[in-house]
């Protein structure tokens, strides 16, 4: 067993230690809101916050994360800018990448509350889209950070 | 829409019908056995699209799929309009499949062709206005009042001298009184949620992580297939040696299927393992001998012949034996692979006594019965049971039902016909996404155009060579004296008004499969004729905003998004050094759409695309962001292909696997992209798809003008700039 922290949960998991993160939150813990689309961490889909670092759940061994703080869509409070950001901004079109473009946004936000469009350009550039949000995500992430400069008003 | 009209009764169902046990997929559910439970039967269900609840809920029972298109709002805000109710009270369920929810021209449940708005306004309008009718009547029998006295608002029936009743209130009382014979849709002028831009129902869970996709359906005891498949299209499975797969903790059997072997694991992970450790040999047949090099080949060859005719306009070889100049150019566009972010994926419940199938799916009629014919049960035991889409752009939709079939005959492998089966979720790898086939077809065109002295095009010869994405399919009857309209659509009915216009078509049989892929012909159509326009312009010296809008002329919807187009984007504005514009025009699935590109080339020969302005009109507007959102999607979608997207083949084998050789356009790749939506009264037209033909024409015609390098063949790469600029 392994034991892990998700979401402010300790958590036992009985998933070989090699199994990706991502099949261990999606079939063991039932958190499916952190997506597959590509297994060889080339597309976002699946990042979540280890240590509050973004990170590709799909190419992260479970026994790699062991005891580290692990952050899912779930786990991100609901009224976080960056959600409320997505929300207002009316991002999502099918919706599937957004969980992990968020996550990615959040992380970015944390570390740079005031980005660039070259730092959203950086940071969020491996989050990929094939509806093509990625005008609303840009519009998103600076209101997010508007909102952060702003007091949270 | 507004005006008198008449109630079809036999389009009404009674109370009930094809209410019971919907997916919820509004809700915060997750999983199935929660998804279930969509509630009792509303009182009131004036048919098979509608419930009002007594609690005041209003119920659209949705016969489409949602896949990002905003489809769930865009009918819900219909629905709600007529029927006046509340908005925040207002929730989609999925339908069943049942033939009250077919497609209204293609005889079963289909969501594709840009068509849901366009089909479904009418019954939807007639279903809220007919209910509204009926509340009405009710709150006045109550007041013993003249109904025509009364309003409503808001989910309320409003007296004259101000007393309200909930619809919640009204709802029993009303669903025993007579389905009105003839009710009145409201004025235009009077609407509170058509014309408006309305926030998506679907938003906070799709923020929130709780929207259930096909890929997260689980159910008790279920188990994850992933299937190894053969190396090229029609090999045949001549050993297996499933030991070292077998031994993979975790996996519970391995089985042989037609698609290939799968392996089924109590996981995505240990199938995957398994998957990997099958020792498998094939019989590859032909298939292996397959390249596109040789297909493009065969199709050059092919464009030089006569074809079947498409379209017969006049004499071309006579006009173009008389023109003074003849420009010849030939196009070429690959294989596309759709790429949804969702990789395909089914979930089957067999049992003796029924099957449920849990899938994003676009065409969930065809998928029953396809479903029913492989586990050999009857098509009223099968179920769908469609959740959302990851993303379809046309793969979601597969006449033979691949992804759904291949998970059946996975859960009848796995059970012992007879007796309870276990539930098993087939999940495609990226890799099994990409390579297992369903392409938008490889493309080959010419085109020859005869000139006249002053310069008019008096000959247009344009031959086409693709594979049918019809033949072979249940809809192949749609092929008429051997020409598939998909194949020639947006060049057989172009609007430019040559007076001798000959389409020819050829329609190779080559054993790659092929399929609709967002926008379907005119995905090449466009790029070939809005390309080849501005090669005429060019020789003739003449501006290509110019040229179009004197062939034009007869076309006003045409002109007008053009024109609009031009004008935002200040087409012949000095631009910064190293940058140009290009545009073009297109009309597809009922809506006009222009657009502008303004590129630059970087160093290592990267087209950057830094702008495109949009203008459209897709006449009537449900919800005007979800026109913008579709524009953008679109535009973003056929960024991709006109700049990285390919799929190619070499000795049978396709040889992307990835988002690494697959690319898609990225975030810090997208321009700045402005979309201007042109006012109009005309018939609503799609808009999943028309935002995606323009684009790439665009781009390539601004190439050309940056460059003087003309690249007739997508994607358009570094490498290929570079090599046209050596020309250049």
């Amino acid at each position: 067993m392994i034991t892990l922290n998700v979401n402010g949960k300790g958590l036992e998991v009985s998933a070989s230690p090699d199994t990706p993160l991502l099949w261990v939150l999606r079939e063991e813990l039932r958190l499916t809101g952190t997506k597959f689309g590509c297994g060889e961490g080339l597309c976002g889909a699946c990042t979540v916050h280890v240590g509050g670092e973004p990170t590709r759940s799909c190419v992260t061994a479970v026994s790699e994360v062991k005891g580290a703080e692990i952050t899912t869509i779930e786990g991100l409070p609901a009224n976080h800018p960056v959600k409320q950001a997505w929300l207002d901004q009316e991002v999502s079109q099918c919706g599937y990448c957004q969980p992990g473009q968020i996550m990615g946004a959040a992380a970015l936000l944390h570390g740079k509350p005031q980005p660039t469009d070259a730092e959203i350009d950086a940071e969020l550039g491996g989050n990929l889209c094939r509806c093509g949000t990625y005008p609303r995500i840009r519009k998103a992430v600076h209101q997010a950070a508007a909102k952060a400069k702003g007091g949270g008003k | 829409m507004n005006g008198i009209v008449k109630v079809n009764r036999r389009d009404l169902l009674k109370t009930g019908l094809a209410v019971g046990g919907g997916l919820m997929l509004a809700c915060y559910f997750s999983l199935p056995d929660q998804l279930e439970a969509a509630g009792p039967a509303g009182p009131l269900a004036p048919n098979a699209f509608l419930r009002v609840d007594t609690n005041g809920m209003v119920t659209l029972i949705n016969n489409k799929s949602e896949m990002g298109q905003g489809i769930f709002t865009s009918l819900s805000m219909i629905v709600a309009e007529e029927l006046d109710c509340d908005w925040r009270r207002v929730r989609v369920l999925a339908a069943h499949v049942d033939p009250a929810y077919n497609h209204t021209e293609f005889g079963s449940q289909v969501t594709g062709g840009s068509t849901s708005v366009r089909t479904e306004w009418s019954r939807l309008a007639l279903a809220g206005a007919t209910a509204r009718a009926m509340l009405v009547m009710a709150a006045a029998r109550s007041w013993q009042a003249d109904p025509a006295v009364c309003r409503t608002e808001k989910g309320q029936v409003v007296h004259p001298d101000g007393r309200r009743l909930d619809y919640g209130k009204l709802a029993a009382k009303a669903a025993g009184l007579p389905i009105p014979v003839q009710v009145k849709l409201k004025d235009p002028a009077g609407y509170t949620l058509i014309g408006h831009p309305i926030r998506r129902l679907d938003s906070p869970i799709k923020v929130n992580g709780t929207a259930v996709f096909g890929i997260d359906v689980q159910m008790p005891g279920m188990l994850v297939a992933v299937i190894a498949r053969p190396p090229v299209f029609g090999a045949v499975l001549k050993e297996m040696d499933a030991d070292k797969a077998k031994a993979v903790p975790g996996v519970k059997a391995v089985v042989a299927i037609p698609a290939g072997v799968a392996v089924v694991a109590d996981g995505y992970w240990p199938a995957l393992q398994g998957s990997k450790a099958l020792k498998l040999s094939w019989d590859e047949g032909p298939g292996a001998r397959l390249s596109t090099e040789e297909i493009r080949g065969q199709y050059a060859a092919l464009a030089r012949t006569p074809g079947i005719p498409a379209r017969r306009e006049g004499d071309v070889p006579a006009a173009l034996a008389k023109a003074v100049r003849l420009l010849e150019a030939e196009y070429e566009v690959p294989y596309l692979a759709h790429a949804p972010m969702e990789p395909l994926n089914c979930c089957v419940d067999l049992r003796a006594d029924g099957c449920d199938i849990y899938t994003g799916t676009q065409m969930q009629t065809i998928d029953r019965d396809a479903a029913a014919r492989a586990c050999g049960l009857p098509p009223e035991k099968v179920q769908i049971h469609t959740a959302y889409l990851g993303g379809g752009f046309g793969r979601r939709a597969n006449p033979a039902s691949d992804f759904v079939v291949e998970a059946v005959q996975v859960a009848m492998a796995l059970g012992t016909p007879g007796t309870p089966g276990t539930p098993v979720k087939v999940i495609r790898t990226r890799e099994d996404d990409m390579r297992a086939g369903y392409y938008r077809p490889f493309w080959y065109d010419r085109i020859i155009a005869g000139l006249a002295g002053d310069g008019t095009v008096i000959g247009w010869q344009h031959t086409i060579v693709g594979q049918s994405i019809m033949a072979g399919t249940a809809f192949e009857g749609t092929i008429k004296d051997g020409i598939d309209e998909t194949s020639v659509e947006g060049a057989a009915d172009t609007p430019y008004p040559f007076a001798n216009l000959w389409v020819d078509l050829h329609s190779p049989k080559v054993p790659v499969p092929v399929q609709w892929w967002r926008s379907v012909g005119h995905s090449h159509t466009a790029f070939v004729v809005e390309c080849f326009l501005d090669e005429i312009a060019n020789v003739l010296g003449r501006d290509p905003l110019e040229l179009r809008r004197t062939l034009l002329a007869g076309h006003p919807r045409h002109l007008r998004v053009l024109e609009v187009a031009a004008r935002q984007a200040d087409w012949g504005r000095p631009l910064p050094a190293g940058h140009a514009l290009g545009l073009a025009v297109h009309a597809s699935f009922g809506s006009y759409v222009a657009q502008v590109a303004e590129v630059s080339v970087s160093t290592t020969g990267k087209v950057l695309v830094h702008r495109v302005v949009c203008a459209v009109d897709c006449g009537r507007i449900v919800n005007p962001d979800t026109v913008e959102a579709q524009m953008e999607s679109g535009i973003i979608f056929g960024l991709t292909a006109a700049l990285s997207g390919a799929i190619t083949l070499k000795d049978g084998r396709i040889e992307q696997s990835n988002f690494h050789d697959y690319p898609l356009l990225r975030l810090d790749e997208t321009p700045r992209i402005e979309v201007h939506i042109i006012p109009s009264t005309e018939a609503p037209g799609g808009i999943g798809e028309p935002g995606v033909p323009p684009v790439a024409p665009a781009v390539a015609n601004a190439l050309f003008t940056l460059t003087g390098a003309r690249i007739r063949a997508l994607p358009l790469t570094a490498n290929k700039v570079l090599a046209a600029l050596g020309r250049a």
